[in-house]
């Protein structure tokens, strides 16, 4: 039985949602052997048992956090040859791609990214152009290096945590290109999360745009009372009313959640190339015109303050 | 100092892009610009040049040198000359007809065989292009150069050979440092691109733009191209158009209806 390579995800010790995600779509192609390299494999191994995994490997002999991403791609590649997978399969983040991208060179293989959907003959399926076209692409060259959308499954969790994976440890060097990919992380400034999930991986978000004229607090009270992410429009970036990182679009993060909620943001295909393929999406804005509304599951024409502002209080009363 | 910037002509980002017969994007039907997110890696090596020069300005004077490369078709030639007209001192197209169709291992193995002919201390570029938006050829041109990796710069300074950055992950805001040769990828909001001066267009056009060819960088056509591409696009179609829902004039009830909306989708 084929095999497929994924590797494992985390912050601060903590296994992301894209991991049990990709894990999900391995199994359709073959066993699933799941890659740890990180210096919190102890706290990370463990979580993995609940996900559709059956073997984990932890690479060790080498501090990958002084590194940049060209260390995970080396420690990918020997497990490649050992291995002999069908594919590997990593999480669409930032990072993911950087591994993928070195890895594919590493492996010499051909690599696709941001599949929002991947079969069993690892037949991808893309949402391009901002979410107007959908493409089908196969990688026909080495062992496949495929990176994976957020949200693009509903993760297979083992409730009794009885899938106890078969656990292995992978001895391994890395040089670095002789010492010169060293790239040393001076120091780190931990993200003020202010409790909310993170943008790619929320399954609801709540996003602000020219409409709030630089107030974002009833976009955020609706976030929080909905439990979703806060997001923002390039108008509202680059204004300075929200932080760059929160901005979605074609220049900024691309999402999928089940619940997109545009307040005050017109849906210029800027914008919508960044969300459009959300599940379902409500539009607020005075505009009736505006073309946000094209996309909208539910639109509400009217002013964004005073709809939010019963939304939220209208989500809270319901919940308690 | 020779930094090299990497830029890619693309269709206008505010243009709707489509498919074409070929399974590639149809480039023909839609305004070609210099890659947005490019001005920002141009701006940067324009103010890292100016923070490190004697008289504070770009040129020969500086005691370095700026050089955009990109591969592409010869209309390429138009976002070249923006940048050189932003201030880089030349430029570098890499225009073969065997390129077409190739994919990011190809681009970014030709982008490494120019930027090692030219011996450059430090290659900027913008984090991805508005239309592949694969966002690997920094990670790629690190992993093939052997230079040290430093992407999603929101900051860049040069102490000596040294290069810092600071970055926001999802881990917080990095400090991150590295030693020359570097590749160094810049986020939107790094800074504000300058719009070229009515000066440096007129410069531009008697600065140095070299053509390549693939004979010239030592590649084959075999190694290039449609052909040495290794993903295939098997089909593509135009998503269906989202069914308009229901839209609503707010009445002072909007945001109840709005929760009802939800609660009907199971959504709380």
């Amino acid at each position: 039985m084929s095999s497929v390579l994924i590797l494992v995800d985390s912050v601060s010790g903590k296994v992301s949602k894209s991991t049990a995600e990709i894990a999900t779509f391995g199994r359709r192609v073959g066993t699933v052997i799941a890659v740890v390299c990180s210096s919190d494999a102890a706290l990370i191994v463990p979580q993995l048992a609940e996900f559709a995994i059956d073997r984990t490997i932890t690479c060790t002999g080498v501090e990958f956090e002084k590194f940049s991403t060209g260390a995970v791609a080396a420690a990918l590649a020997a497990l490649v040859t050992k291995e002999a997978p069908a594919a590997v399969l990593i999480a669409s983040s930032a990072r993911g791609k950087e591994i993928a991208g070195r890895l594919a060179v590493r492996i010499n293989s051909g690599i696709i990214t941001d599949a929002i959907d991947v079969d069993s003959e690892l037949i991808t399926t893309q949402s391009v152009f901002g979410g107007s076209t959908t493409v089908h692409a196969v990688v026909t060259h080495g062992t496949p290096v495929i990176t994976i959308r957020g949200n693009a499954i509903e993760a297979f969790r083992s409730s009794s945590g009885t899938n106890a994976p078969v656990h292995e440890d992978f001895s391994m060097s890395y040089d670095g290109a002789g010492g010169a990919d060293r790239s040393a992380v001076l120091s780190v400034a931990p993200a003020v999360k202010g409790g909310r999930p993170e943008l790619t991986e929320a399954s609801m978000i709540v996003s602000g745009g020219k409409g709030t004229d630089g107030n974002f607090a009833p976009v955020e009270a609706l976030a929080d009372a909905l439990g979703a992410a806060v997001g923002a429009s390039r108008a509202a970036t680059d204004a300075g009313w929200y932080p760059h990182s929160f901005q979605v679009g074609q220049t900024g993060k691309t999402v999928s959640p089940q619940l997109y909620i545009a307040a005050g943001i017109s849906g210029a295909i800027q914008h919508r190339a960044g969300m459009q393929t959300s599940k379902t999406i409500v539009a607020i804005n005075k505009d009736p015109e505006a073309p946000i509304f094209d996309v909208a599951d539910f639109g509400i024409v009217g002013d964004l303050f005073t709809v939010l502002a019963q939304a939220s209080a209208g989500v809270i009363a319901k919940k308690s | 100092m020779k930094i090299a910037v990497c830029i890619k002509q693309v269709p206008d980002s505010w243009a709707e892009k489509k498919m074409g017969n070929d399974q590639r994007l149809d480039r023909a039907s839609v305004d070609a610009v210099l890659n947005d997110l490019d001005e920002y890696a141009i701006e940067s090596a324009l103010a890292l040049v100016e923070a490190h020069s004697p008289t504070g300005e770009v040129g020969e004077t500086s005691g370095h040198s700026i050089t955009v490369i990109s591969m592409g078709p010869e209309r390429a030639t138009e976002s070249l000359r923006k940048a050189l007209s932003m201030g880089a001192d030349d430029a570098i197209l890499i225009n073969d007809d065997a390129l077409a169709g190739s994919d990011a291992l190809t681009t970014s193995k030709v982008l490494a065989e120019v930027i090692t002919d030219g011996g450059y201390d430090l290659v900027l570029c913008g984090t991805e292009s508005t239309d592949a938006r694969m966002s690997v050829i920094p990670a790629m041109l690190a992993e093939r150069l052997g230079f040290a990796q430093l992407t999603f710069a929101g900051k860049v300074a040069l102490n000596g050979s040294t290069i810092n950055i600071s970055r926001q992950t999802e881990f917080g805001v990095e400090e991150m440092s590295a030693d020359l040769p570097a590749i160094i990828s810049v986020v939107e909001k790094i800074n504000e691109p300058r719009y070229p001066s009515f000066k440096g267009i007129m410069a531009s056009k008697k600065k140095p733009l070299v053509r390549k060819s693939l004979h010239d960088i030592g590649l084959s056509a075999a190694e290039v191209g449609s052909s040495a591409a290794w993903s295939t696009v098997k089909d593509s179609l135009p998503r269906p158009p989202r069914g308009v829902g229901a839209k609503i004039i707010d009445d002072g009830n909007g945001g109840s209806q709005l929760v009802s909306f939800l609660a009907e989708r199971k959504l709380i």
